[in-house]
């Protein structure tokens, strides 16, 4: 009796050291992750407060330095590079607007498009579900030849309509709301009618008040696809003005014939980062909860 | 307040119809009950009413004017669904206010409106509340509340109390009925549930494969249902059916199990030999021995105190059911005379289902 209780106070201990050690093997692996992750965007953080000289010298220092207020107000104010490029304050309000215009856009259609495909019976809605549907397959890079040609002829070469509108039609938000739409009971949408409401009435009463939270996660993926677009802002804008932030970031990179500023790089590049991080924190009780559950 | 009226309301979805030519009127402030089973068209009807589903012939007069072509709005209806259909984002007050603000009703009169319609129900304290937060009562309640305030002509509910537990249901069944006498707003109100019919209902439409079977009071429809349909699905356990004949030129039913029952109101039309179905309910039938008794062999004895509930069949194969007083304990297996009394038969046509009635004049009512 008292070794069989024994033998059970042996294999509990035993067990919990399994699991302590489970535990440690996970934590070392999600440690090594966060690592592998947060290394760059360290150096990148520490290569902004050195002179331009250190980093030139093939140093990868790991500690702070003590050139971090200079380096940020010539990238803020000034620029750097080879060319003195456009000003960091200046790139980051053309990206700010861009981002937000292609969220906002992207949102706006995708929720009226979906409203229609959904809610209303008119000859052609499938036809009209498929064609959006279709353009999933269509990203920007495959369709940006005869996208520029008509920006061309619209010209919109050079004007933040060229910078965004082409970006704007979104089927993936439009399937999105597509099937949360789905999920919104018909008894809703004849109480409204009961009640009254018009179709407009209806959207702007019940369906957006309904889709808050799917909003706010898609307006936080869209601002960041947005903010990190490159290949089209490259081609559409070679004003120096309207340069965004992550085309103008690559220009200060010169080809190798002279010293690059990496410190004003780096500094500009930490800037880039910083809206992005801010509107994920700042939605970020919104965003999961679009993402986990919906207010019904 | 208003009178409805239907006029030979039909409705097919495609190839499969619906509704069959549903006629029906409603006088001003009258509760009518729609009652039937399961997919047997209530819902599309109501919905027709409200303006939610198009008919594919028939009219709907409201105080006599034509509605058919006019949206649900227009029609100045109220609904109460059977999931309440709440708007989730809203507070209890805003659920109430939404018809009257999109009708531009002033802000003063609203708020008015509302807390006296939250008063009338009992959920003035919920009023800042969101539909989550309510239980399944009180969401009825708001539903109702939101259906009151708009002080419509006429009131549609649609099961409204099928998701609420029993004790619930029955308080709400009061509930409705005091409110509906009180506001004296024309209803309609459908139900499965033959007690929610029975005690709501100034009247009964009993519909059976879309048609109306029977229209008529609740006791009406209890005392002489109209065909084999209505009889089998008003009371409870239901009416028991047996096969017979009919006999002694027309004043008498012989039953396939033996007897010749005599009726007690009069000879029935018809050729001697005539095929028919008598009825009688369970809580009808007696047991006592006497000539004409059908002997039941007890399949089933429920004794429930008050009463006991037979089941058992007749020497044809013949089921029946019989409610006797409490007591008597049969066992199952043993067999029993019982007497099915004259003035408690029902007699339908065999072939048509068609309740038949004592031949005019000669009726001894
Ligand atoms: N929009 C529709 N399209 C096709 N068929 C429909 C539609 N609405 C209802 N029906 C059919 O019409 C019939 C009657 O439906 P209805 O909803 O009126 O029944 P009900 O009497 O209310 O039943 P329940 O008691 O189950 O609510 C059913 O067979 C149903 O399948
Ligand atoms: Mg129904």
């Amino acid at each position: 009796m008292r070794a069989l209780a024994e033998d059970g106070a042996g294999e509990a201990a035993a067990q919990a050291g399994r699991r302590r050690r489970a535990a440690l093997w996970a934590h070392g692996w999600l440690a090594l992750g966060v690592l592998v992750f947060a290394l760059p965007i360290w150096i990148t953080l520490v290569g902004s407060t050195h002179d331009a000289g250190t980093i030139g010298r093939g140093e990868v220092p790991l500690l702070p330095g003590s050139h971090a207020v200079e380096n940020y107000a010539t990238a803020w104010a000034e620029g750097g590079g080879r060319f003195r490029t456009t000003a960091a304050a200046a790139m980051l309000w053309n990206s700010a607007l861009m981002a937000l215009l292609i969220a906002a856009g992207k949102i706006a259609i995708s929720l009226l498009s979906a409203y229609a495909v959904v809610f209303f019976s008119f000859p052609g809605r499938m036809a009209f579900f498929w064609m959006i549907f279709v353009t999933l397959m269509l990203p920007v890079e495959v369709r940006i030849i005869p996208t520029f040609q008509v920006m061309v002829d619209l010209s919109l070469i050079n004007t933040m309509a060229g910078l965004v509108v082409p970006l704007v039609a979104s089927a993936t938000a439009t399937l999105l709301f597509r099937q949360f739409f789905l999920t919104i009971p018909d008894e809703y949408v004849e109480a409204a009618k009961m009640d009254g409401a018009g179709p407009l009435r209806f959207f702007r009463d019940v369906v957006v008040p309904l889709s808050v939270t799917n909003i706010a996660a898609l307006f936080v993926i869209l601002f960041i696809y947005g903010w990190n677009q490159y290949l089209w802002p490259l081609l559409v804008v070679n004003d120096r003005s309207l340069e965004t932030i992550v085309v103008g970031l690559s220009k200060m990179i010169g080809t190798g014939d002279a010293q690059n500023e990496w410190n004003t790089i780096m500094a500009t590049a930490v800037l880039a980062m910083l809206p992005p991080v801010a509107v994920v924190v700042l939605m970020q009780r919104w965003f999961v909860r679009g993402l986990t559950e919906t207010e019904k | 307040m208003a009178t409805l009226e239907l006029v030979g309301i039909r409705k097919s979805f495609g190839a499969a119809g619906v509704l069959h030519g549903i006629d029906l009127s409603v006088a001003d402030g009258e509760m009518v009950v729609i009652v039937g089973a399961s997919g047997c068209g209530k819902s599309t009807l109501l919905r027709i009413v409200a303006g939610l589903e198009t008919p594919t012939a028939g009219r709907v007069l409201i105080d006599g004017r034509d509605v058919t072509p006019l949206e649900p709005a227009e029609r100045d209806i109220a609904m109460v669904f059977q999931n309440y259909a709440l708007y989730p984002h809203m507070s209890v007050f805003d659920n109430m206010a939404y018809g009257l603000r999109i009708r531009r009703v002033p802000r003063a009169e609203i708020r008015r409106r509302v807390e006296e319609t939250a008063a009338l129900l009992g959920i003035s304290a919920l009023l800042d509340r969101r539909p989550r937060q309510l239980s399944g009562g009180q969401r009825q309640r708001v539903a109702m509340g939101r259906a009151i305030v708009r002080e419509p002509r006429l009131f549609l509910f649609d099961e409204p109390l099928s998701n609420l537990d029993a004790k619930l249901r029955v308080q709400m069944r009061a509930e409705i009925r005091r409110l509906q006498k009180r506001l004296g707003v024309t209803s309609l109100f459908v139900t499965h549930d033959q007690i929610e019919a029975m005690t709501l209902g100034d009247r009964l439409v009993v519909m059976h494969e879309g048609r109306a079977a029977q229209i008529a009071t609740p006791m009406e429809v209890w005392a002489r249902p109209a065909d084999t349909f209505v009889a089998g699905f008003i009371g409870s356990p239901a009416m028991n059916f047996l096969a017979a004949r009919l006999a002694e030129e027309g004043r008498a039913a012989a039953l396939a199990a033996g007897p010749v029952l005599r009726f007690a109101d009069g000879p029935r039309p018809g050729a001697e030999g005539r095929r028919l179905v008598v009825g009688i309910r369970p809580e009808h039938v007696e047991a006592r021995a006497g000539p004409e008794a059908l002997p039941l062999a007890v399949d089933l004895a429920e004794p429930l105190g008050s009463e006991t509930v037979l089941h058992g069949h007749l020497p044809g194969g013949e089921s029946l059911t019989a409610r006797l007083p409490g007591g008597l304990a049969p066992q199952a297996g043993e067999v029993l005379p019982l007497l099915l009394p004259a003035e408690a038969l029902h007699v339908f046509d065999a072939e048509t289902g068609r309740r038949l009635d004592p031949l005019e004049g000669m009726a001894r009512r």
